[in-house]
């Protein structure tokens, strides 16, 4: 396990220092910091930059809000309970792939789309003039194919919180939404912490649906990910590529970090509490 | 419990609304792949006229058995190794207090945190140097990488519920060492072991970007990269038939593992989580 990822990730900073690039292999020099000069100056880095944190912030707020809302349901439902978690699993377990061009499929008027022929659209919400609805589109795939994973993390927190709190509340003559609010949210807050940290981090590195949506090359929608693959795979240009990929390992080591130090205060405060 | 009809009512209409949301692409998807390939793209949700020609056409073409064949292939094979060695790993996490176990805790969550992307440029130059490039060790290894931290987690979870008392309550009474592990404690770590191998499989069987960058020909790839890669039936049509054929192909083993494991993959994912 260490050998496959140890080596890599330090030939990777090896790489990322030099100028190495497959169409002219031998012309391999040490370049110190200039690659990564190169990506943080190219605008080009710093559009994608955005695009994936808008990708992210969005969709998994989002899946938040849905993820608890089906979390709930799953919690509370009187019957059919098999049901609903078995139709929740089959977008969590369906290949990323497929869920992007379901997706594409559905919104493209190229492709033959029922979508923009429901919506009355004389447009095509997939093709590069639209960028808005570019996001759109990757942003629900990415929320449909993800809610799921975000409610079973929620709901593994919500049947912690027990009953008989909810019990007590009611006979004070708590509402229903004062106990949501008030009970469930602060005592889920580990568990909600952790399907973000999860979530976030996983879209951040969002790829598959992005790369499959947009065809490998929308420049709206383009987000670190695809850049890096196109940088590497595309444009072989190794040493750029490899500047890419240790920059979006930083941010999520920020990104992670930022996590769990919130984490880290929210459980120190419930101790004080206690 | 009991409920009036008002409510019932009310729950029925939200468990329609949560299934219709989860299923509808898909069956968007099945209605695409049933269409007459010249009634493609006629905008109908509800084909005209119902066909099976996509999935003739595409059991006809070899990448796409091929294919097949490669990803229930490397995903099984990678499940077993993945499972096997994250067995060992979890065994010694539950079990054993040794010098450095939070530290491969924390190893194997910052594994899971990495990239997949960033891997991608030095796998790639490192495959095509010892030959590896284009074969099925070739994405077995990555996957087991990356699908070990989560089998780590999801089973040290399941390790710490075991009473592991019983293993000696068993040499007591007169069981070998290996007995007492064969007979007591294997059947009570299995549920996990296979909830772990479910969601091993489903990460194996779900990757792209492995499966797209560090394969190119029939010989490892496999089903999501050769879909994404699928030629239409000549050079002025979309594929689109063929593909949605090969999605609802690939995925029947996924609903079939949830309809009939739901209950063991939720509680993997949620053990993970939460214990872990």
């Amino acid at each position: 396990m260490l050998l496959v990822t140890a080596y890599p990730i330090i030939d990777n900073i090896y790489l990322s220092l030099l100028r190495a690039d497959l169409r002219f292999p031998n012309d391999n020099a040490w370049v110190g910091l200039n690659n990564y000069i190169t990506v943080l100056t190219s605008s080009t880095w710093w559009r994608d930059f955005w695009h994936t944190i808008v990708i992210m912030v969005v969709s998994v707020s989002i899946e938040l809000v849905l993820g608890m809302l089906l979390a709930l349901v799953m919690h509370r439902a009187i019957f059919g309970r098999a049901a609903i978690r078995t139709s929740a699993l089959v977008p969590y377990g369906i290949i990323t792939v497929v869920a992007a061009f379901a997706w594409r499929f559905a919104w493209s008027s190229a492709e033959g789309g029922f979508v923009p022929k429901v919506l009355g659209m004389s447009f095509d919400p997939v093709a590069t003039t639209e960028p808005f609805w570019n996001y759109v589109v990757v942003i629900l795939t990415e929320v449909w194919k993800t809610t799921p994973f975000m409610a079973l993390l929620l709901l593994a927190g919500l049947t912690i919180v027990p009953d008989e709190l909810h019990e007590a509340a009611k006979v004070d003559g708590a509402t229903n939404w004062q106990r949501f609010w008030r009970i469930t949210i602060p005592l889920m807050k580990p568990a909600i912490l952790v399907a973000l940290l999860f979530r976030t981090l996983d879209a951040f590195r969002i790829f598959d649906s992005v790369y499959i949506i947009s065809n490998g090359n929308n420049p709206n929608v383009e987000t670190v990910s695809v850049l890096n693959f196109n940088e590497l795979l595309t444009r072989l240009n190794l040493g750029v590529g490899a500047a890419i990929s240790v920059l979006i390992f930083i941010c999520v080591v920020i990104l992670a970090a930022l996590f769990i130090k919130g984490f880290g205060t929210s459980l120190a405060q419930q101790r004080g509490e206690e | 419990m009991n409920y009036n009809r008002q409510t019932a009512v009310r729950w029925a209409v939200v468990n329609l609304i949560v299934v219709v949301c989860a299923l509808f692409p898909v069956f968007w998807l099945l209605m695409l792949s049933l269409k007459k390939p010249s009634t493609i793209s006629d905008g109908r949700l509800i084909p005209s006229s119902w066909s099976l020609e996509n999935y003739k056409g595409i059991f006809e073409q070899d990448v796409f058995n091929k294919a097949l064949v490669n990803s229930i292939g490397i995903a099984l094979i990678s499940t077993v190794i993945a499972v096997t060695f994250a067995s060992m790993a979890a065994y010694a996490i539950a079990r054993l207090d040794f010098p450095g176990k939070r530290l491969m805790l924390t190893a194997a969550l910052a594994i899971a945190m990495f990239p997949p992307v960033a891997l991608v440029g030095p796998l790639y130059n490192l495959w095509r140097n010892i030959g590896l490039y284009n074969t099925w060790p070739g994405l077995i290894i990555p996957y087991m990488t990356f699908t070990l931290p989560l089998g780590i987690y999801t089973l040290s979870a399941f390790f710490r519920e075991i009473p592991w008392d019983l293993e000696q309550a068993a040499q007591v009474d007169g069981a070998t060492p290996a007995q007492a592990f064969r007979k007591v404690i294997a059947p009570l770590a299995a549920p996990g072991m296979f909830t772990t191998a479910i969601l091993v499989f489903i990460f194996a069987w779900n990757d792209f970007l492995f499966a797209f960058s560090l394969t190119s020909t029939t010989a490892a790839q496999t089903v999501p990269a050769a879909i994404a890669l699928f030629p239409g039936a000549s050079q002025f049509t979309q594929p689109t038939g063929s593909i949605a054929a090969a999605a609802m192909v690939v995925t029947i083993p996924i609903i079939i593992m949830v309809l009939f494991f739901q209950r063991r993959i939720v509680a993997g994912l949620t053990a993970g989580a939460v214990k872990g």
